[in-house]
């Protein structure tokens, strides 16, 4: 990727070439959003169960230190072996080194946004190492060389005839194929051989419970199961944020994820590993990776509580017409936008921007993290750091001191309407970013001041 | 330092002050389990019937399901149509099931899953690799939420298990539904009461 177009309102601007596309994108992503409204309010216990779950988020971030040891060691008494990792290299070695004890190198990966973050298929491939991703929106943008878009829909933005196109290429279907059902069972049939083939099996987490050491895995397609159940190795990784206190605390959980994440009442598969099966080994990889100290941060630690429903990238208007990639991070949309400043401010200074902070990301988020209040804080972290362009930090600076002088506020308001008035070519013109997909509302005769102060003389 | 304690001292210095758990206390209303089971797991796939005995199943299954194929299932009762002896077999030898018959411990009327521990199946592998799913559940054993089956189902030993609802499926090409992903196409639930 270019590094002078690895900016969000550049990578939307090659997003948004293709306007039927966006269009087409926008819809979908809203279709999935009506169908999490219609879910949600099917509960009258819907606001009950989000603070609920909320408050237990809450409770595990100020007794995280407790609720790993508690994990580790019913999590070792079951027979899983645990391992930590303080960022995404030892997270990657410690993977490796267990391929390497196993003298494995082909092996299945279901989805793990964790992995993804840590670039894990990368490192392994260069370490001589196959991966095949399972999920089939994971395996389509894994033939196409891309990450996923999204972190429920990786591949989102791709049309069937474009999936169609790769599986020609890939799996040898017919040129021109583009039925989802034709594709989807090539695709099985394909998986299937990888399922039976490869002996170690690399899963995510999506809760792990401190009080009997068992974890759960959500799929809907079986794939983690067929993966796991099959394999002699089965590796599960997890940020440590993803630990709940109690078992009964998942019912929760379960409840709001998946009618948060596409509307559904459940996932097919809810599925609870505790111990390995007779002659298995299973392994539990604990990442920190900068979670630590977003946990220090006392404006941003809510964000440690985010269940990856993905809810706040469906409803985002921004995420929606710029598509996932448009954020350079593994995790896009609004939530993204609030974890990845905490991973590298410099690289994602531009993130916390592209935002309209309408607040819907918030009102949908089932652990009901402030998303648009910390996209608004990270901004203010972001100029005083100076980690934002020149331009827009002297822009700000020139809106402050405009803002806290009301004479001189009431003058520039005035001659903001003469110019528009009578030059709008000032304005509007290509060179004014502002301009740009807009149209210039006509300047109104009056401000709101001196019509506020005509009112008031009248009464 | 390592790893583990540089994390822990890490989470040590950095928690905010103690916040304590919330009493889970969501309202629940017990009518209509059946009905709702039933309507909840149609809408996401799964075809479901209401039965009296193990051989009305049978009759149902022959007619649904090719009986020259491989059928497994979890319980004796099924020894006559189905190997049942599956306990010590590699898991990659039921690549060729064609239908697997388990039974639940319980099933939620609010998503249409059942639990199935791993005392339910006769491999983990088993209601996962078929090509299609028949669950048996016992018509007194379905709960109103996932909070009560959990209650139910707390300090259970297992060392694997799963809630199960519909067939295996995808939605991951420009979001059209597909049923059987990599797991079973079909699910048939019978309600035995």
């Amino acid at each position: 990727m270019n590094v002078e177009t690895k900016d969000h309102s550049g990578l939307a601007d090659i997003f948004n070439q293709n306007e039927s596309r966006v269009d087409w994108h926008d819809e979908t992503l809203w279709f999935i959003r009506s169908k999490r409204d219609k879910a949600a309010q099917g509960l009258p216990e819907w606001e009950l169960l989000r603070e609920t779950a909320s408050q237990i988020k809450h409770n595990v971030l100020s007794n995280l230190d407790e609720y790993l040891e508690q994990f580790e060691s019913n999590a070792k008494a079951n027979g899983i072996t645990v391992h930590w990792a303080a960022n995404a290299k030892e997270h990657n070695e410690i993977v490796h080194s267990i391929l390497k004890k196993h003298n494995i190198n082909r092996m299945m990966k279901s989805k793990s946004m964790l992995t993804e973050e840590c670039h894990l298929n990368d490192y392994l491939k260069k370490n001589g190492v196959e991966v095949i991703d399972t999920d089939l929106g994971e395996r389509i943008v894994q033939l196409a060389d891309e990450p996923p878009s999204h972190i429920v829909l990786p591949c989102i933005h791709k049309k069937k005839e474009e999936i169609g196109d790769l599986f020609h290429v890939h799996l040898g279907t017919a040129a021109g194929e583009a039925d989802p059902q034709v594709l989807t069972e090539a695709a099985r049939q394909h998986l299937r051989e990888t399922f039976v083939t490869r002996k170690l099996s690399l899963t995510g987490v999506n809760f792990a419970v401190a009080e009997t050491g068992e974890f759960v895995v959500c799929t809907n397609e079986g794939n983690a199961d067929m993966a796991s159940h099959l394999a002699d190795v089965h590796i599960a990784c997890m940020g440590i944020e993803k630990l709940i206190p109690q078992r009964k605390h998942l019912s929760v959980f379960l409840r709001l994820l998946t009618r948060s994440a596409t509307g559904q009442p459940i996932t097919t598969y809810s599925s609870h590993f505790k111990k390995p099966r007779a002659g298995q080994e299973m392994h539990i990889v604990l990442v920190d990776n900068g979670r630590t100290v977003q946990l220090g941060r006392e404006d941003f630690r809510n964000s440690l509580k985010c269940i990856r429903c993905g809810a706040c990238m469906n409803t985002c208007p921004v995420y929606r017409r710029s598509g996932g990639h448009s954020y350079h991070n593994a995790i896009a949309g609004p939530i993204g936008s609030i974890l990845a400043p905490n991973l590298d401010m410099k690289e994602y200074a531009d993130l916390p921007f592209a935002s309209t902070l309408c607040g819907s990301c918030s009102n949908v988020c089932p652990v009901k993290i402030d998303i648009h209040d910390q996209l608004y804080k990270w901004r203010q972290v972001l100029v005083k750091e100076g980690h934002v362009s020149p331009v827009k930090a002297m822009g700000m600076r020139a809106m402050a001191l405009t803002f806290s002088m009301p004479k001189f506020f009431s003058f520039a308001g005035k001659a903001g309407r003469t110019v528009m008035k009578y030059f709008p070519s000032v304005v509007n013109n290509k060179l004014n970013p502002w301009y740009k997909e807009r149209e210039m509302p006509a300047p109104p005769k009056q401000s709101f001041r001196e019509w506020y102060a005509k009112e008031r003389a009248g009464k | 330092m390592s790893s583990r304690d540089k994390i822990l001292a890490a989470v040590r210095s950095n928690k905010p002050g103690q916040r304590d758990l919330p009493e889970i206390n969501i309202p629940v209303s017990y009518e209509g389990l059946t009905e709702k089971y039933t309507q909840v797991a149609t809408a996401i796939g799964a075809r479901v019937y209401s039965v009296e005995s193990i051989a009305e199943i049978k009759s149902k299954l022959n007619e649904f399901f090719d009986p020259a194929k491989r059928w497994v299932a979890s319980l004796a009762e099924f020894s006559d149509v189905a190997e049942t002896n599956l306990a010590n077999v590699d898991p990659h030898s039921l690549e060729d099931v064609e239908l697997s018959i388990i039974e639940a411990v319980l099933a939620v009327a609010e998503n249409g899953a059942s639990w199935v521990p791993e005392q339910n199946v006769p491999q983990r592998i088993v209601p996962f690799i078929c090509q299609h799913l028949v669950i048996i559940v016992p018509a007194n054993k379905i709960v109103p939420t996932l909070h009560q089956a959990y209650e139910i189902t707390a300090g259970a030993e297992y060392g694997y298990g799963a809630f199960i609802a519909g067939p295996s499926k995808t939605a991951d090409i420009e979001q059209s539904l597909v049923l059987g992903a990599h797991g079973p196409r079909s699910l048939t639930i019978f309600i035995l009461s």
